[in-house]
């Protein structure tokens, strides 16, 4: 029919609109949000053009059998290097956050040449970053405009349970069920019916406790909120480096802040935002890696989980500044007289 | 050759099946009846009955958007919302009749002017009665300047003469759309929309919530009464506390002279099998 033929002709323009938009090097739009298929393709291109930087690691399988995979950037090295881990998407409509996991490994890979900082952080440390690690979850937001504000894992409920999904920031072995979890499987806060439960959560426990002595430095990308969280989600424990955590992340306010404007508060969760438990951060606390944040991104509910793409740009920057501090305190501390060499280069 | 195929099976699926009905089964992802939200433990500051509060932290902050949502009923138009910009000083103490008490002092902006806008310096008793059924909040509240601001009446009245003909029929879904979109048009709706949440937020919020309004997922025109503007919305309001997505069918009238009034109000479970609202 003519309707079909029409349909057809507009079908397959929309078609190759997108897959031009998500393969085309030159027109990766990092300006916009995109779907799992474009972003695993962009991973694959970012190892491709920078295979002495950047190579791929599938660390586990999603429910829904997905290769969960990160990108280890940084110069290679025969001795083991010391490491910071990014993970973003924990919760699937938080699009901001896959979206500053891509701008994060676009401007270390396209700074480390020019910029001697970066270049510095290249050679004493490994980058570990996902961008999507609710695979499973990211694909069902983008199914339709019912399932945009989905957050789970999408495994399905066990026993009676007729709903899908655990949050999977409620399943870590980190004080899992104490507080601010639901045994509703239903809820949006169910945290699973056992510790470690989901796969996508195993996959981070299982890599960070294989290179546990590596990682210095855990960052995990949430939105919304404007905040930088700190270990623990309980209120009546204090992770041991407290101040040093209120310190550095404080820091990480004011170069976010130095960015654009926006104002990011720093803190425990019960705090500043509710208390918790079997969330990954404090995961990653306990087992010894000494700093452990959650950052949530832009805004403070104006847009909520569905910040306009015409924000991702600034959104990211400024984030990708209050990370950047995070990690340059982690190098410093780490590889002293490295940094006493930068500091002296960039004197003179 | 990838491409090609793709978009042959594309172009395959569309001349074999028949165009999909626009879907009637019961979303694939249930909620259920969301729990109330859980208990939080009472934090150092709780636990004093009376006590300055730290601003930045949660419970004053919580307070701070009740008083945000009461002001937003009072003052919201389809060219203005307020947002909290931050909090200066707090204090609570717990009430003789039952019920804590919150004072607060601080700053909010119109979000549609964004950060370059002014900061209007408010303060506000907030008082959450602790009865067995829950009972919406009681807010006083004094703003600084409300009159000063750049007035919206202009705007208000071109938006007002545009949709109160007899024939405007407008009709939206999502807004804004899966990407953070939405038209020029539809803004002073979006508006209108999240200040008539805002009684719904006001009235439903406790020391346990924090709710913002997360989309508009339906915006139909009603036919205008008394001269009002007539609205029916459907909104998704998100809490962060049980991080749960709430739905709301409600009726909502504006005029520039009586600014927005909430008609009537409807939980609207996701689930066909769920009937208990969550308060």
């Amino acid at each position: 029919t003519m309707k079909g033929s029409v349909i057809s002709v507009l079908v397959v323009l929309a078609v190759l609109d997108r897959l031009a938009g998500g393969l085309e090097h030159r027109s990766y739009d990092y300006t916009k949000y995109h779907t799992m298929d474009e972003i695993s393709a962009w991973m694959n291109q970012m190892e491709r053009e920078n295979p002495d930087m950047v190579s791929s690691m599938i660390y586990g399988q999603t429910y829904e059998n997905r290769n969960i995979t990160l990108l280890k950037i940084g110069f290679k090295s025969t001795t083991p290097k010391k490491a910071v881990w990014m993970d973003c998407g924990i919760h699937a409509r938080e699009w901001i956050a896959p979206a500053f996991c891509q701008h994060f490994v676009k401007e270390i890979l396209g700074s480390y040449k020019t910029d001697s900082n970066v270049n510095m952080l290249f050679k004493n440390l490994d980058f570990y970053i996902t961008p999507v690690l609710n695979m499973d979850g990211y694909i069902y937001s983008w199914r339709d405009k019912t399932t945009r504000l989905w957050r789970k894992s999408r495994s399905p409920g066990t026993g009676n349970c007729t709903c899908f999904g655990t949050d999977l920031n409620r399943n870590f072995y980190a004080n899992w069920g104490m507080v601010g979890i639901s045994r509703d499987c239903c809820s949006d806060i169910y945290n699973g019916p056992t510790a470690l439960s989901e796969p996508e959560a195993k996959a981070v426990t299982d890599f960070l406790g294989a290179h546990q002595n590596e990682v210095l430095c855990y960052l995990t990308i949430h939105s919304y909120g404007q905040l930088i969280l700190i270990p623990y989600g309980h209120p009546n424990i204090s992770a041991p480096n407290y101040e040093e955590l209120m310190e550095v992340g404080l820091a990480a306010a004011k170069a976010i802040k130095a960015v654009h404007g926006t104002s990011y508060k720093v803190g425990t969760a019960p705090d500043i935002l509710y208390a918790n438990s079997g969330t990954s951060r404090d995961f990653a606390r306990l087992i010894g890696i000494p700093y452990s944040f959650t950052f949530e991104l832009r805004d403070k509910g104006n847009y909520g989980f569905i910040l306009p793409e015409d924000q991702i740009q600034p959104a990211c920057e400024e984030a990708y500044q209050g990370a950047m501090s995070i990690v340059n305190y982690v190098h410093d501390k780490n590889f002293k007289s490295a940094a006493t060499t930068a500091t002296l280069a960039n004197v003179f | 050759m990838k491409t090609f195929c793709s978009v042959w099976l594309l172009l395959s699926l569309v001349e074999l099946s028949p165009a999909p009905p626009a879907s009637q089964e019961p979303p694939l992802a249930c909620t259920g009846a969301p729990d109330p939200a859980p208990p939080q433990p009472e934090t150092a500051e709780d636990m004093a009955s009376t006590g300055d509060l730290e601003p930045t932290h949660y419970p004053a902050r919580r307070a701070a958007q009740v008083a945000l949502h009461y002001l937003n009923t009072h003052h919201g138009s389809p060219f203005r919302v307020f947002g909290l910009q931050q909090v200066h000083k707090a204090s609570a103490e717990d009430v003789a009749a039952g019920g804590r008490k919150y004072k607060l002092d601080f700053s909010v902006t119109d979000w549609g002017s964004g950060s370059a806008g002014p900061a209007l310096r408010c303060s506000a008793d907030v008082l959450f009665p602790r009865t067995e059924r829950h009972s919406a909040p009681k807010v006083e509240l004094h703003c600084e300047a409300l009159q000063q601001i750049n007035s919206t009446a202009q705007e208000d009245d071109a938006f007002y003469q545009k949709y109160i003909s007899p024939d405007s029929t407008v009709s939206a879904r999502d807004i804004p759309d899966s990407f953070g979109n939405m038209s020029e048009e539809m803004q002073p709706f979006w508006r209108l929309a999240r200040v008539a949440a805002s009684f719904i937020m006001l009235r439903e919020s406790s020391e346990n919530t924090e709710f913002n309004m997360a989309k508009v997922a339906s915006i139909t025109q009603q036919e205008s009464s008394e001269e009002q503007l007539m609205l029916e919305f459907v909104v998704l309001l998100h809490d962060f506390p049980s991080q749960e997505i709430v739905q709301w069918k409600l009726l909502a009238s504006w005029s520039p002279d009586r600014g927005v009034r909430v008609l009537q109000t409807e939980w609207q479970p996701r689930c066909p099998h769920a009937t208990k609202p969550p308060n």
